[in-house]
């Protein structure tokens, strides 16, 4: 039997009608923020909505607010963010809000897609497979972001998505940036077009949130300096 | 929000003006040091062609600047958009290079 | 205060660097305006002029100018933090270039408030 109890305040309701809720949660030895929420929701009340699925953060659909910090919280032991035994758990920033921790993600895929985060082929089946040289500079700056997987924890962590509806946000702008050091994408030019718009890399104010915050270890905050830079060389080639 | 036209522009202006805030630091210092007066100050600047385009280029340069950098926090911070924001970045642009360039007139060829 | 404690759980290094950069523009830009109406009182009323320059002697306006010029220099070594930062590949050593382009800036401003003493 577990001795103590954890004080679990979690954000409820929707967009326009949201409360906080307190409950009490047995502590264990071993447990993680997603263990808390599903131990509520299958002991309390089963009405709480929340999402999660692999449980290993391979997914990226556990992504909650924890005390104000976006975290994948499979992967977050509980003992690293009580305070005063006290969690508090929201649904991410910078999504709409469907029902109690669960968020509309549509908007951080749509802008994916916006960047251009799509494969650009031009071969066909009866082409060679294009060779990958794992050495060269363009492929360790690919393979510097392959590794997200999508949790948008670094979209609600940054604050000029907040401010700015247009930005596309630092996944969407790695996923370009991978795309863009990729032998085996074509779409150079289209990338640097869609990165380049009201959107673009360039409304990034590089605070570095994404990079601080992403459960990866990734660096979208350099991916998008690349990017910054790469339609900066543009610019003046065009220029002139 | 802001498009590589305007984030260009905001850089060249910040790259001009780097060495522009360091002379104008150094002048600074040098002449706080006897105390500030008008006539100490028209008599190092006025008639001269060369702080004419320093502080000149700075005006421009900074009027630019700011009205990009403004538009940004109006945006984020206060959520104006379209034509609203438009109008605030020529606003400010125009009232700080009027404004300057008055200055600058001022302290050398008027 | 909930929210702002949340806001506050979230603040790092170079998110402090981005907010410092922001707030030293936006001080600036209200400044300038006054600045250059100060200025050109050279031309439409040099003794009001004098009489504005004579404040300078004050402890309190000598501050102020002291927080001028500190955010002069911030904002200045802030954005070439910046444009290094976006323009040449660094990565690692970006939170030390914000840390010695806040040193210096302070250096230099202290470098004025001496002289100006």
């Amino acid at each position: 039997m577990p001795t103590d109890v954890i004080q679990v305040e979690i954000q409820r309701g929707t967009e326009k009608d949201s409360h906080v809720e307190s409950f009490e949660v047995p502590a264990y030895e071993n447990q993680t923020v997603l263990d808390l929420v599903s131990w509520v929701q299958q002991n309390t009340d089963p009405t709480l909505s929340y999402r999660f699925a692999c449980r290993v953060g391979m997914c990226g659909s556990c992504g909650m607010m924890v005390n104000g910090v976006p975290r994948w919280t499979c992967r977050t032991h509980i003992s690293k963010v009580l305070v005063n035994n006290t969690v508090l758990i929201s649904p991410l920033r910078n999504l709409p809000i469907i029902k109690d921790l669960v968020v509309d993600m549509d908007p951080f895929f749509d802008k994916w897609v916006a960047a251009e985060g799509v494969h650009h082929g031009e071969l066909t089946r009866h082409d060679p497979i294009a060779s990958i040289d794992e050495t060269s500079q363009a492929r360790k700056e690919a393979n510097a972001g392959i590794e997200c997987i999508n949790c948008s924890v670094c979209y609600s962590a940054c604050d000029t998505v907040k401010g700015n509806d247009d930005y596309l946000g630092p996944a969407a702008l790695q996923r370009a940036w991978t795309l863009l050091n990729d032998a085996k994408d074509e779409g150079r030019e289209v990338i640097l077009d869609a990165v380049s718009g009201r959107g673009g890399c360039h409304n990034c104010h590089s605070m570095g949130s994404c990079t601080s915050y992403c459960p990866n270890e990734l660096d979208p905050m350099s991916a998008i300096a690349g990017l910054k830079r790469e339609t900066t060389k543009r610019f003046f080639k065009r220029s002139h | 929000m802001i498009g590589i036209r305007l984030y260009m522009a905001q850089r060249i202006t910040a790259l001009l003006m780097a060495p522009l805030v360091l002379g104008h630091l150094a002048l600074m210092i040098y002449a706080v040091q006897d105390g500030l007066s008008a006539e100490e100050i028209l008599s190092r600047t006025q008639g001269s062609v060369v702080w004419f385009l320093f502080y000149g280029t700075f005006v421009v340069a900074v009027s630019i600047h700011a009205a990009i950098g403004i538009r940004t926090v109006l945006h984020e911070w206060l959520g104006l958009k379209g034509l609203w924001l438009i109008t605030a970045t020529l606003v400010i642009g125009l009232l700080l290079f009027l404004l300057g360039a008055r200055a600058v007139w001022a302290v050398t060829f008027s | 205060m909930k929210s702002f404690n949340q806001a506050r759980n979230r603040a790092h290094p170079l998110w402090l660097a981005y907010i410092l950069h922001r707030v030293s523009g936006l001080a600036l830009a209200v400044f300038l305006p006054l600045h250059f109406w100060v200025l050109a009182m050279a031309m439409t009323n040099p003794d009001k002029l004098n009489g504005f320059l004579s404040l300078t002697d004050s402890v309190l306006v000598k501050i102020a100018e002291f927080v001028l010029v500190f955010l002069l220099a911030v904002h200045m070594f802030g954005g070439l933090r910046l444009m290094a930062m976006e323009w040449l590949p660094w990565s690692s050593s970006q939170k030390t270039l914000a840390a010695a382009s806040a040193a210096v800036s302070f250096l230099i401003a202290v470098l004025f408030f001496l002289q100006a003493l």
